[in-house]
């Protein structure tokens, strides 16, 4: 069996559940987790007489999304309905965007901090505004085929984002995934939790196989149930091989077979065929005359561009260049979120070392934030004292030896640096006195120097533990450069 | 004195206002008839059994002093599409037989607050999809003037309960006719407003894009009066629009301007001959008495009105009766037997073998739909909703749907064009007057062609009305239509109220037969 170099073609399609008040068409609260059909009304139950009028807050979050993806918006948008039976979607039609939808022709640029792929720019052909539909619990324990319908999603504003087929690799979809759930968060669109279903993946996968007859395309496989990041780099890895193998045995190319759906099994780990909700998929679609055009003029633009404040790409760069830090600091700082970027930002105009505020940031800070589940907000220290910190430690006046004793002290009882230095009794010990210091234990231990000399650097570490017992406030790293140096000054 | 019940709103109005009727005794006086001819009439559906009870409170309102409107305690019949949170709204479906909705429609939240008391919901064709009332599940209502044919459709109920005195005015709801068809019938007037002018919120949808309610009453000023009431913005319906609503009784009565009214020769040649003589004189009456100047206008594209809208309505039907699902709400078919059902065919195939077919067969939820809808629909309603389907299917979307849609952008222009030359145009509502019951039901298109003068105002959304302009030799009440630009109620209902300054067809009464001599023919209806 030949191996062939192939290429992986992926387009996603996103979910996104928008962080408005109420919902789109009515004046229900848009809430999850509330107990089933308890935020419900006339209207989003699809009751005869019912109309829908569209809410300003979701278009407006909606605009926010589309101008930030760098999208083209439409000076007239209006909405359609998409016609299909099922008994989450009480109305028998979802009103959605169909052949106008408010946005398209935008890009997100990707890139690695980690440089496994170049940056790059993924296509967006469109977003656009729609309503969700309801849940459908299916109950089929013990033999019952009990389904259960809560509609308190029903008539929730969810935004579709389409790409275009420009993702080529499993990790390249993550890192879209990623980036768009920063900037979408960055904007408070949306809050983009996928456990709770306010974003939502699938994808459209296809090989493109290098044969010495050219190249071949092999059928898209649309890919659901991906319910995690994760999940999706391994389903599109494994529905990689697989479509592979398939091409292989089968031989099929698009076109040659109808377009399939797998679901991903993420116990088993692969992707298993799934039953199409509706076997045809004409949806007759219709402009919906409930409700009336919205236009867009090119001020309402300018303003969301305006209110969109600097985006994480931007911020990224920026840091990078203003503080000194890598790409892989700026990355980790700014995939936290504002409040983090805005902490860091003053920690290091404050202690004047953007390298050692970044250090201290995304180690100290970020682990204590994890450990402790606290938001930034929460944290006790504020940026001006961990600024303080960490300009002591800049200037030498605190040595990294003991610094993180003096961290967790500060955290412990929110002293200021100065204070939290005295009361751990830490003080800096003068050039003289360790320099006379490490005299009287080069002197003591002949047997150390003995070793130094035969080449067991190691062996300094008993001097520097010496000197640590004898004043604890050395700095280790001083006495061991010391000593070797009253050991070479004595041997020559 | 004349009997309550052949007074006006307007005079009932005053005669609230200075004490010399209670509420109580005007509404026990329409009760009475209702209760005496509605089994031969058919014109309601459903009587308020709350309706002495709140005509009492309207009159101890009114004793104690309080502020009241003098139309406060008149009674009013509603089309059984709009929904009532006391009382059923079925639109004369099975699907909604029992149904009770939780909210008032706009336009009857803002009756009540004006103190109006509803009689009744009125007998409709199912879903308002005819032109006869004979799809109605409970029966048709029945032409006061001549009981063996039809009151027109589809607001045939509300326009029977004001021809016959069981209601002084009513509301009916007109997507290609609905009011003014009935209206003619029955010899009353029938207002449909500019689309927009008034609220659809808690109207059944039929077809959105087209329906509107509006008026049914004797006189124009009754009309104005409730157009009144009902029209104006509201922050429920966005294509509802934001203007504001004219002093409809005060500007009618103002004397006429001098107007120039036109009519389109085509509409007369096809007439029969009676009813051409009747626009004709109605023409005069304009001409000579109300001292307008008559031009001819065309409507090019009116001959593809009636092809345009029964794309169009039905398109927008199919997706608005979606909902009626069996699921949530309404008229659902009974699931063991759907079960049972379903059980049985997928032994049989798996006996003869056809384990493919088996694998095939429905899911038990989409055979409930099936079912559901199958028993809940009429005939009328499913033709609709599979044309409608059909209409907006991938390959014939473009073909039909799309291509009607340009068409009524057309027809919409025809009139623009028109209403430069003239300020509104005289006409025919239809090119008969009332048909036999049963005549047409056999013959679907011919009963849509019966929509051939009404459906143009309903595409272009302007107002329209038919106002009673004679009577064939048998007695059949005629209607002359009045179209006008948008919004241009008011001056329809003046040059109607003008017209009835110098016309007595309003008046006259028909003959009433007393109920139980007919049996309510009740179709199908399983009760």
């Amino acid at each position: 069996m030949s191996e062939h170099r192939y290429e992986l073609v992926v387009g996603l399609e996103v979910h996104v559940q928008l962080l408005t008040q109420t919902k789109l068409f009515c004046g229900c609260r848009n809430q999850f987790g509330a107990p089933p059909n308890t935020l419900t009304c006339p209207v989003c139950l699809g009751l005869p007489g019912t109309l829908p009028v569209m809410n300003q807050q979701a278009f407006q979050l909606a605009l926010k999304a589309a101008v930030a993806l760098n999208c083209e918006i439409a000076p007239v948008t209006k909405w359609d309905r998409k016609n299909y039976f099922y008994p989450d979607l009480p109305k028998g039609y979802q009103i959605s965007q169909y052949d106008l939808p408010f946005s398209r022709n935008g890009y997100l640029e990707i890139s690695d901090p980690r440089g496994r792929f170049g940056p790059k720019r993924v296509g967006i052909i469109r977003v656009h505004l729609e309503e969700d539909a309801g849940k459908s619990l299916h109950d089929e324990t013990a033999g019952q085929a009990d389904s259960r319908i809560d509609l308190n999603r029903a008539g929730t504003p969810l935004l579709e984002i389409v790409t275009r087929p420009d993702i080529r690799s499993p990790e390249e979809a993550k890192a879209f995934l990623t980036e768009l759930k920063l900037l979408l968060t960055y904007l408070e669109v949306s809050d983009c939790n996928m456990q709770e279903g306010s974003l939502r993946v699938d994808a459209n996968v296809n090989l493109h196989i290098h044969t010495p007859e050219g190249t071949v395309a092999t059928p898209i496989v649309e890919v659901k149930n991906m319910n995690s990041f994760r999940a999706v780099e391994r389903a599109l890895a494994y529905e990689a091989q697989r479509q592979y193998h398939q091409w292989l045995s089968t031989g099929h190319r698009l076109g040659q077979v109808p377009k399939q759906t797998r679901g991903w099994d993420d116990q088993a780990q692969i992707t298993r065929p799934q039953r199409q909700k509706e076997e045809s998929s004409d949806y007759r679609y219709f402009p919906d005359p409930d409700l009336v055009p919205v236009t867009v003029s090119p001020e309402q633009i300018e303003q969301v561009r305006q209110s969109l404040g600097e985006l994480p790409a931007t911020i990224r760069e920026r840091i990078q260049k203003q503080y000194g830090i890598t790409p892989y600091d700026a990355d980790v700082i700014v995939s936290q979120g504002r409040a983090v970027v805005e902490y860091f930002e003053k920690v290091a105009q404050v202690s004047g070392n953007g390298k050692q505020a970044a250090n201290w940031v995304q180690r100290d800070v970020l682990r204590t934030l994890k450990e402790r589940q606290w938001t930034m907000e929460q944290f006790p220290l504020s940026a001006e004292q961990l600024g303080q910190f960490v300009a002591r430690i800049a200037q030498g006046r605190l040595a990294s030896s003991r610094a993180r004793e003096v961290f967790d002290h500060m955290l412990r009882t929110q002293q200021d640096v100065d204070t939290a230095i005295e009361a751990l009794g830490i003080q800096t010990v003068d050039e003289d006195t360790l320099q006379e210091l490490c005299r009287r234990l080069v002197e003591a231990n002949p047997k150390v120097v003995q070793q130094v000399r035969q080449g067991k650097t190691k062996a300094l570490g008993a001097l520097v533990g010496q000197a640590k017992r004898e004043n604890p406030n050395v700095d280790p790293r001083r006495v061991q450069e010391i000593c070797r140096q009253l050991i070479e000054q004595a041997e020559a | 004195m004349a009997p309550i019940w052949k007074a006006s709103a307007w005079e009932l109005s005053q005669q609230l206002a200075q004490g010399t009727l209670s509420s109580e005794e005007i509404t026990r006086e329409f009760l009475q008839r209702i209760e005496q001819y509605n089994d031969s009439l058919g014109a309601f559906i459903h009587v308020n059994p709350q309706a002495l009870e709140q005509a009492r409170q309207v009159d101890q309102r009114r004793r104690r002093g309080e502020e009241l409107p003098p139309w406060a305690g008149v009674p009013i019949a509603l089309k059984d599409n709009l929904c009532t949170s006391d009382q059923p709204t079925t639109c004369a479906s099975r699907m909604l037989q029992d149904y009770i909705s939780p909210f008032d429609a706009t336009v009857v939240k803002r009756l009540r607050s004006q103190g109006l008391v509803v009689l009744g919901k009125t007998n409709l064709d199912e879903f308002a999809m005819g032109s006869s009332n004979e799809t109605s599940f409970f029966g048709p209502a029945r032409n006061p003037w001549a009981e063996d044919r039809s009151p027109g459709g589809s607001s045939g109920g509300s326009a029977v309960a004001v021809a016959s005195g069981l209601a002084p005015w009513s509301l009916g709801s007109d997507t290609g006719g609905s009011i003014r068809l009935p209206a003619a019938f029955c010899g009353v007037l029938g207002l449909k407003p500019t689309y927009g002018r008034v609220s659809r919120w808690g109207l059944v949808a039929f077809a959105s894009s087209l329906d509107q309610i509006g008026p049914l009453a004797r006189s124009a000023l009754d009309a104005a009066l409730l157009l009144e009431l009902i029209a104006g913005p509201d922050e429920r319906d966005s294509t509802c629009v934001n203007q504001p609503v004219p002093r409809y009784c005060q500007v009618i009565q103002q004397p006429l301007p001098k107007l120039r009214i036109g009519w389109v020769p085509e509409q007369l040649e096809a007439l029969e001959p009676e009813v051409q003589q009747a626009v004709q004189q109605a023409l005069k009456v304009l001409r000579q008495q109300l001292g307008a100047e008559l031009r001819e206008v065309r409507l090019p594209h009116a001959r593809f009105a009636v092809a345009t809208y029964y794309i169009i309505a039905p398109s927008e039907a199919s997706s608005n009766l979606a909902r009626y699902d069996g699921i949530h709400f309404g008229y659902r078919a009974n699931e063991q037997e759907v079960l049972a059902a379903l059980r049985q065919e997928a032994q049989r195939l798996a006996q003869a073998g056809d384990h493919q077919a088996v694998q095939e067969l429905d899911s038990p939820l989409v055979r409930l739909y099936r079912a559901t809808r199958s028993q809940g629909f009429g005939t009328e309603v499913k033709r609709r909703i599979m044309l409608g389907t059909y209409a907006l299917s991938a390959g014939y979307y473009d073909q039909y749907y799309l291509k009607a849609l340009k068409v009524r952008r057309l027809i919409r222009q025809d009139y623009l064009d028109a209403f430069e030359q003239v300020d509104l145009i005289a006409g025919p509502v239809a090119s008969s007057a009332a048909f036999a019951l049963g005549e047409k039901t056999q013959d679907p298109l011919s009963m849509y062609l019966v929509d051939l003068f009404t459906v143009g105002a309903n595409l272009a959304g302007i107002p329209a009305l038919s106002l009673p302009c004679g009577f064939t030799g048998e007695g059949l009440p005629l209607g002359l239509q009045l179209q006008g630009p948008l919004f241009s109620e008011a001056l329809l209902l003046q040059v109607a109220h003008h017209f009835q300054l110098h016309t007595d067809y309003h008046i006259r009464w028909p003959q009433l037969t007393e109920g139980n001599q007919r049996t309510h023919d009740r179709n199908g209806c399983q009760q």
